[in-house]
């Protein structure tokens, strides 16, 4: 069940970031993730996080998909105030708002396609008959419908991760956070999932991606830099400023 | 999210790995094996106890001779011949003990019985006709002797089973000769089998004779003193009555107190209590060994659980990032052990009663099953799973996503 979100107006917020920080203490010293970041994605957005490995993309990515809360800073996701919460409401919030994509896919091998697909509608307490229905349907609106009983192991990379994006879709969230979902795939497969990243926010999912790779990046319609737990660019995405990033990684890397 | 779904998500995981559950669950397994098989003995053992007291008859109060308490330097239990015909005699008077309904004096002696060329040694009772209705004896064949027979010392005698096969083999026994120290007795009866269940019983190798015969024939009793006298109570309410009755008429015919005392008497009531709290005692002994292993069985869950979480971290990551709330992942792991225990316990209750089947055969020892033993049995595994659960179900609850989604 998707729902053609194109229609809705364009311009509500799905992602507000007010002088976000990020502050571990590890006991010894404290490390400071994100120094302040204030961002906003709106409905329907294509947007690309992109840093080196140490820049504050992952605590950024972690934050975003309330697998962790900010040190200072106010985050609203969808309306949504996400602070002082505790696990409880994190998970319920994470499972009502959020899909994940991530690098390893994270499926259970010991579940079959359409049962790893349903295991955010289980959590939403969703009846058994309607989970079957709306995981089959994800699965066919990634090009997996004849795959539905097939286990992890008995599909290829590129269909692991599809299963994977299906799974981010079934709840019908705000936003899918992709965190690196093309690392662990040959380059067939990579194209084909930003093919269907592509089209799923063609037909007006917000998406954001998390990546190190500019290549990858090129595909987003908007692109954010962050270096050293803050934002050092935020542009359009196209062929320009994806030259201005790839210089500055590489300019970055070379520091 | 429902517990039924949790619940599935639990038992998915043990059947994922089936063979190392089953290792899981073999602790449990043998605990609860050995629970239900201890139990089942000891209450074998104390029902064919029950069994053999109360076919000694019902409503019995036994009278013998000497004291069972040891105070002073009265003579052993049994070894005093301080019992005589006429204290038996006595006791029928209705006047002195109207809650008695029957008394049968015993003398008795271990002699050796000849039947042809088959010899046996058995206890050979001397008794009057009563005997039969006071210790609760029929005959299968033949008859009890009369009180004609008694009267004049009649040359019979009644068999019990037992001495029946081992003189006569399979043969019929009416009708037949034996000869005790000597005298030739014709068999007129066999005593029916008391039916105990537990090997040779003394109370079917028995040779029943008139009290007159093994006195003047047989030479058993001959100086009047007697081994036992059995009375009976009218019913079991009076047993308490006959009993006072019983104890003042010999206190007075002895002329002694009751602090010196030379007989005793028991009631089977004393003798079921006495039998019980030994069974009970190893019974309490064997399970608390039992119990011990179930103890370790549940140590072995417990530490496989903990094995089981930090193996599937990056699982609990995923669930959580899905949606699934610490409540929800303490709940899985919990009923993931608690299934495991259950399987283990429904295991063991199986093996229990396996063994309650085999075992009897290989040991001769009754093996007595209840259902409540085994329900029992399976809410202390349950017990066991919740224990063994909670502490690593605890931590997987605790585990932060994040941490747990990185970790390789």
């Amino acid at each position: 069940m998707i729902p053609a979100s194109i229609d809705l107006p364009s311009g509500r917020a799905i992602v507000e970031l007010d002088r976000v920080t990020k502050t571990y203490d590890t006991g010894a010293m404290k490390v400071h993730a994100l120094r302040g970041i204030t961002l906003r994605i709106e409905e329907g957005e294509y947007v690309a996080i992109i840093g080196p490995s140490g820049s504050g993309k992952s605590t950024l990515m972690h934050i975003l998909g309330c697998l962790d809360v900010a040190t200072t800073g106010r985050y609203l996701l969808d309306g949504a105030t996400v602070e002082d919460l505790d696990e409880t409401e994190l998970a319920e919030i994470r499972n009502e708002r959020v899909g994940f994509v991530f690098q390893q896919f994270h499926l259970l091998p010991s579940l079959s396609a359409w049962r790893n697909v349903e295991l955010p509608l289980c959590y939403a307490g969703i009846p058994r008959a309607e989970r079957k229905q709306r995981a089959v349907q994800a699965l066919e609106r990634v090009g997996l419908g004849d795959r539905i009983q097939h286990r992890p192991n008995e599909m290829s990379g590129g269909q692991q991760q599809r299963v994977a994006i299906a799974r981010a879709l079934v709840t019908d969230p705000a936003m899918i956070l992709a965190d690196e979902p093309t690392g662990n795939l040959d380059s067939h497969s990579s194209t084909e999932v930003m093919a269907l990243l592509s089209e799923l926010h063609a037909s007006g999912r917000t998406i954001v991606l998390i990546t190190h790779e500019a290549d990858v990046a090129r595909a987003a319609e908007r692109v954010i830099q962050v270096r050293d737990g803050t934002i050092v660019d935020d542009h359009d995405g196209g062929d320009d400023a994806l030259l201005a990033v790839a210089k500055s990684s590489k300019a970055g890397a070379s520091a | 999210m429902r517990l039924t779904e949790t619940l599935r998500i639990a038992l998915d995981a043990i059947r994922t790995h089936r063979l190392r559950s089953l290792l899981t669950v073999l602790g449990i397994w043998i605990g609860i094996a050995s629970v239900v098989l201890t139990v089942g003995l000891g209450q074998g053992a104390s029902a064919s106890v029950k069994q053999q007291i109360s076919a000694l008859g019902s409503n019995l109060l036994i009278i013998t001779p000497g004291s069972t308490t040891t105070n002073g330097v009265r003579g052993g239990f049994g070894s005093a011949t301080t019992l005589t015909f006429d204290d038996a005699t006595a006791l029928e008077n209705r006047s002195v003990a109207p809650d008695i309904s029957a008394v049968a004096p015993v003398a008795s002696s271990t002699e050796v019985l000849t039947a042809g060329t088959t010899t046996w040694t058995s206890s050979v009772v001397g008794s009057t006709p009563q005997w039969a209705k006071v210790r609760s004896r029929t005959v299968s064949s033949g008859r009890f002797f009369t009180t004609d027979e008694y009267n004049s010392g009649a040359r019979v005698a009644v068999l019990g089973e037992e001495t029946v096969s081992e003189l006569f083999g399979g043969g019929s026994a009416v009708g037949q000769t034996i000869s005790v120290n000597g005298t030739e007795l014709t068999v007129i009866g066999v005593l029916a089998s008391t039916g105990s269940t537990s090997g040779t019983s003394d109370e079917d190798d028995t040779v029943v004779v008139p009290y007159t015969t093994a006195q003047q024939r047989l030479g058993i009793g001959s100086t009047g003193a007697l081994s036992t006298i059995y009375l009976q109570a009218k019913d079991s309410d009076a047993l308490s009555a006959a009993y006072q009755e019983a104890n003042a008429a010999l206190l007075t015919r002895h002329d002694v107190t009751s602090d010196d005392a030379d007989f005793s008497i028991t009631s089977q009531q004393s003798l079921l209590t006495a039998a019980t709290s030994t069974s009970k005692t190893l019974t309490i002994l064997l399970g608390g060994i039992a119990a011990i292993s179930l103890l370790v069985g549940g140590i072995g869950v417990m530490n496989i659980m903990l094995v089981s979480v930090s193996e599937r971290v990056r699982e609990i990551g995923l669930r959580k990032a899905l949606g699934a709330t610490p409540a929800v992942i303490r709940t899985q792991f919990l009923l993931e052990a608690i299934a495991l225990s259950v399987v283990g316990g429904l295991l063991g209750i199986g093996v229990g009663w396996l063994g309650a089947v085999v075992l009897p055969k290989l040991i001769d020892q009754p093996v007595t099953l209840s259902a409540w033993a085994s329900a029992g049995a399976l809410v202390v595994a349950i017990g066991v799973g919740i224990v063994a659960g909670v502490y690593p179900a605890g931590r997987a609850a605790r585990l932060a996503p994040i941490d747990a989604l990185r970790s390789e």
